[in-house]
């Protein structure tokens, strides 16, 4: 019996271990790839979590928007419009354009999850987040990580940024009042927004992009229902264009 | 806002917001992005990043501050020249608070 049970197992075990092992390896690396980034992730969540108790969100309203939208930027830009008295299509439009950059990381994760079955690429596009998309692109395109640990080194990625932006929106609805005023923690938000910023200014024609924009958002701030950032992104769009038209003419 | 009205905007942003990353995962080889979009697409994070971050920095209650008074500017532009150097996340997030909690302090104390 015991060689029966032995060879069973024998048999039964390697199979298993074949199959999950390498999955759950590629899952922890994610997942432990991902730490110092989580350290930063914190204090966004707080600010977070604080503004949204600070303007009237209950605790589920403010966690809800963590688990539905889960995307930080766009998330306290989202309640500072609604607690400005925002329409729901100016917060959605809005939360549309600060959101627009997915749809770039979308096509740039797309070559190395396109073979998937949809149920992946929904789960593995609900955890595209700045953060993951960065931590990953580029052992995907180095071919660090193979391809059917893809999609577990990237679903464990998403999983640690998720579970620490849902802990720490938590956390900061709870210490609002406490975390509030005197820290100026909401400038984190810009902070954010400077560290991502800086690196999408990779050469002159990204540079014009950002400076036409930045200037454009000075003059557009006074337009009404937040309409200047719309537009000052298009006015970013089209220097980054003229500019790669300038420079592509000087070349020839 | 009503609580109706909140949670229908919450899940507006979050179909919108999955949309947008779904969008090339889930297209993949059935649609070509034409190559003017896909042209213009690549000033996008650029563009829309740095027209969010300038009004945070410039506009104290709405109106313009550009003056060595105003705390925000100058934080955000030592966060920008920290990112700059380093490309680091935290140390830009930690530089950025320092600057302004000391600036504030300083501001406080004179």
């Amino acid at each position: 019996m015991a060689t029966t049970t032995s060879k069973l197992e024998g048999i039964h075990l390697p199979r298993t271990a074949a199959r999950s092992s390498p999955a759950v390896a590629a899952l922890v690396a994610g997942a432990r790839a991902i730490v110092p980034v989580l350290f930063a992730l914190l204090p966004f969540g707080l600010a977070f979590g604080a503004t949204a108790a600070g303007s009237g969100f209950s605790p589920v309203e403010a966690l809800g928007m963590s688990v539905i939208v889960a995307a930080g930027a766009a998330q306290l830009a989202a309640v500072q419009l609604i607690s400005a008295g925002a329409s729901v299509a100016i917060v959605v439009l809005t939360v549309l354009v600060i959101n627009l950059r997915f749809m770039l990381y979308s096509a740039s994760l797309a070559p190395h999850f396109g073979s998937l079955p949809l149920g992946w690429k929904g789960l593995l596009s609900y955890h595209l987040t700045d953060q993951a998309y960065a931590a990953t692109i580029t052992r995907f395109e180095e071919g660090e990580t193979r391809g059917p640990d893809r999609r577990w080194y990237f679903l464990g990625t998403g999983l640690a940024i998720w579970t620490t932006w849902q802990a720490a929106t938590m956390t900061g609805v709870f210490l609002g009042a406490w975390i509030s005023e005197g820290w100026s923690l909401d400038f984190v938000l810009p902070l954010v927004f400077i560290a991502l910023a800086v690196p999408a200014v990779k050469d002159r024609t990204t540079g014009a992009a950002a400076l036409t924009a930045g200037v454009a958002a000075v003059f557009a701030a006074a337009l009404p229902l937040n309409l200047g950032l719309i537009g000052a992104a298009l006015v970013g769009v089209l220097g980054g264009l003229a500019m790669e038209a300038l420079t592509g003419r000087k070349k020839k | 806002m009503s609580t109706q009205t909140l949670w229908l905007t919450i899940l507006g942003a979050g179909v919108v917001t999955f949309a947008l990353r779904l969008s090339f995962i889930a297209l993949l080889g059935r649609v070509e992005v034409p190559p003017f979009l896909e042209r213009a697409l690549r000033f996008v994070p650029a563009a829309v990043l740095t027209a969010v971050v300038v009004p945070l920095l410039l506009f104290e209650n709405g109106a313009p501050g550009i003056s060595l008074g105003n705390e925000r500017l100058l934080a955000g532009l030592v966060a920008v020249l920290i990112c700059w150097r380093t490309r680091s996340v935290p140390l830009t997030l930690v530089g950025g608070m320092a600057t302004l909690w000391m600036l504030q302090a300083v501001a406080f104390g004179a």
